[in-house]
């Protein structure tokens, strides 16, 4: 971790809680603190219900944390406004979801470039060229204006991979994106990740069930109950 | 195309049946409101025209005379009995000046000097009562087009020439070149030779009305340079009334609008407008409402790609202005359908009655105006009726969306 000091930080949870309910109050983060950097890697497993999926939403600026602080490089995202955090969403982040949440009404292209298209309100050329590379890095130019219901369950999740990574974030969170897909397909699209944070740097937050799928990142986190129960660095995979 | 454009005419698209549907209601509703309007509009226009198309909007004539009762001396106490005087044919005090005064109101488009009064038109053994219009062709013609109404010979005036109604010529049994002797009060009568037939479309006015020079006139009822009447027209003839009363208040002169002559008419025209208008606001409301469940329930179906969206970095009012433009869209495109469905309507409806001259029986009125109206009220309509289903996509919270929708 030494070298992580000259390294930029682009996520920083501080203490965060969440809690639901208001006459039942259910305490599902009790005070998480994480720190990812620039290229980081990284897993968060952990069982059913130990809130892997809640703290994805709140570092994705799809919740509100009960209590604590969500720094995104730097930036703290506690006192934005919704529109602030919407255009942060824009321009920081990028999801992968389990089930790939395409929008069905699109094609593949389409819907690699919605994000872009949200931000900058016209299809303009250099957003096509950009989500047609996307598209030949994932294997699917041929496929491009095929609608998302004509392809299979691996090659959406490579479409969602591609529109995640179009508006170029400096942090992509994924929710179980090999939940869905067979071993095979699994591995490639893990590939694919892989060698998108190589070579871009872009970190990676990915919440995983599978052992196998974790032990391929260079860092897993583990939660239990809420809180982190472990932070450790995958042998044989430091550095990048 | 702008993001919101491009977004809400793909969700249109991909709505298939159901945007197919909501189309279709709302082209039923402009449809109906248009075939309604055109109908409406026209039978009143038509009725208009058929009234106003013989007469003046205004008529300004000389107050009617009252007896006037000397003074009585100091001390003398005189029991009377005052009967009204009958009245006469009399001229407008001062009407060059008046009639001058009365062009310059604006709204104002015509005014004509006439000399009417009554008189009786025998031919042989044979007499009719008749009103005698002394008119100056040129000037009367801007007020009321009675060229137009000409069935036979030629409308001239000049010298002892009349232009009577196919009534009148019937019942004394005359035509072109005939002659008839008019006689007015005083024992006052002029023989005119019959130039010309009108057909006023009105057995009365065909029968009773006489068309005379402005100078045959005078010289008929004594008027030596003077007019009986003064009458307008004005740009909105609903607008009438209100020009009558100001030529009253201006001129102290007896100004009477045709609406004032008219009233059952035009208690008809406003009834028959109101439940026009009556059936248009509910065919609209129907209308809106059919809008806003289609959104509502789109707006349902569509949660999760709402929340997608709004992960992906879309914000809160673009997700409103889709589902606006959605709303819009559905508004004129369905506008468009119902201005075909109306006009087609419409069309038929016309030409399945007809009148014996060929002339449809319900004439139809089919206006730019209406279908520019159309198109902005269902544009409007689907605005306003996405505005609740916008808002409520718009306040969709992401997460919650993604995960339940």
């Amino acid at each position: 971790m030494a070298e992580a000091a000259s390294r930029r930080l682009v996520l920083e949870v501080r203490g965060v809680r969440k809690t639901y309910g208001e006459r039942v109050i259910t305490e599902v983060l009790k005070g998480i603190d994480l720190e990812l950097f620039a290229g980081d890697f990284c897993a968060l497993t952990g069982p059913s219900g130990s809130g892997k999926t809640t703290l994805l939403n709140l570092i994705g600026l799809l919740d509100w944390p009960t209590s604590g602080q969500i720094l995104i490089d730097g930036r703290e995202t506690g006192p934005l406004t919704d529109q602030e955090r919407t255009d942060l969403r824009g321009t920081a982040l990028g999801f992968v979801f389990q089930f790939h949440h395409l929008l069905p009404a699109f094609s593949a292209i389409e819907n690699v470039m919605m994000p872009l298209l949200a931000r900058h309100g016209s299809p303009k050329p250099w957003i096509r060229e950009r989500a047609a590379a996307l598209l030949d890095e994932v294997g699917l130019s041929h496929r491009s204006h095929y609608r998302s219901t004509d392809l299979s369950g691996g090659e959406q999740q490579r479409v969602a991979i591609a529109r995640a990574l179009v508006v170029d974030p400096i942090l992509v969170l994924a929710d179980e994106p090999t939940g869905n897909l067979d071993t095979e397909t699994s591995a490639y699209v893990m590939e694919l990740l892989h060698a998108f944070n190589t070579r871009s740097g872009t970190s990676f937050l990915l919440v995983t069930h599978e052992p196998d799928i974790a032990e391929g990142c260079r860092r897993v986190v583990h939660m239990i109950d809420g809180c982190v129960d472990s932070d450790r660095v995958v042998a044989n995979k430091t550095g990048g | 195309m702008p993001f919101e454009l491009f977004v809400a005419l793909r969700y249109l698209k991909d709505q298939g049946s159901q945007t197919g549907l909501i189309l279709a209601g709302i082209g039923v509703g402009v449809g109906v409101i248009i075939f309604l309007s055109a109908l409406i509009t026209g039978l009143q226009e038509s009725i208009i025209e058929r009234t106003l198309g013989s007469q003046a909007h205004v008529i300004v004539r000389p107050p009617e005379e009252t007896p006037r009762l000397l003074p009585a001396g100091p001390g003398e106490l005189r029991s009377v009995v005052v009967e009204r005087p009958p009245q006469r044919v009399r001229s407008i005090e001062g009407w060059r000046q008046i009639s001058s005064q009365l062009e310059r109101i604006p709204g104002v488009t015509g005014v004509a000097t006439t000399v009417t009064g009554p008189a009786i038109a025998v031919r042989g053994l044979g007499s009719i009562a008749i009103s005698v219009r002394g008119i100056e062709l040129e000037r009367y013609q801007t007020i009321v087009d009675v060229e137009s109404r000409l069935v036979e010979g030629r409308f001239d005036l000049a010298g002892a020439r009349a232009v009577v109604g196919t009534e009148l010529a019937r019942k004394l049994g005359i035509g072109v070149g005939g002659r008839i002797r008019v006689q007015a009060a005083g024992d006052r009568g002029v023989v005119y030779t019959v130039s010309g037939i009108f057909d006023y479309n009105s057995v009365t006015l065909n029968e009773s009305l006489v068309f005379v020079s402005l100078r045959g006139a005078q010289t008929l009822f004594g008027l030596s340079g003077g007019v009986s009447a003064l009458e307008l027209t004005g740009s909105d003839i609903f607008e009438a009334e209100a020009l009558a009363e100001l030529i009253r208040d201006r001129t102290g002169l007896d100004a009477q609008s045709w609406m004032s002559q008219n009233g059952d008419l035009l208690t008809g025209l406003r009834s028959q407008s109101m439940s026009s208008i009556m059936i248009q606001v509910f065919v609209i409301l129907a209308v809106a409402l059919g809008i806003a469940s289609v959104l509502a329930v789109s707006v349902v179906q569509k949660a999760r790609e709402i929340g997608i969206l709004r992960a992906t970095g879309t914000r809160a009012g673009t997700v409103t202005r889709i589902f606006l433009i959605e709303g819009a869209i559905l508004g004129a495109i369905g506008s468009l359908i119902g201005i075909a469905l109306g006009t087609f309507l419409a069309l038929f409806f016309a030409s399945m009655a007809r009148n014996p001259d060929g002339s449809a029986t319900f004439p139809i009125a089919l206006t730019g105006a209406l279908y520019g109206r159309s198109v902005a009220v269902a544009m409007l309509v689907g605005l306003v009726s996405a505005v609740i289903p916008a808002r409520d996509a718009a306040r969709m919270d992401p997460a919650t969306a993604i995960r339940n929708g």
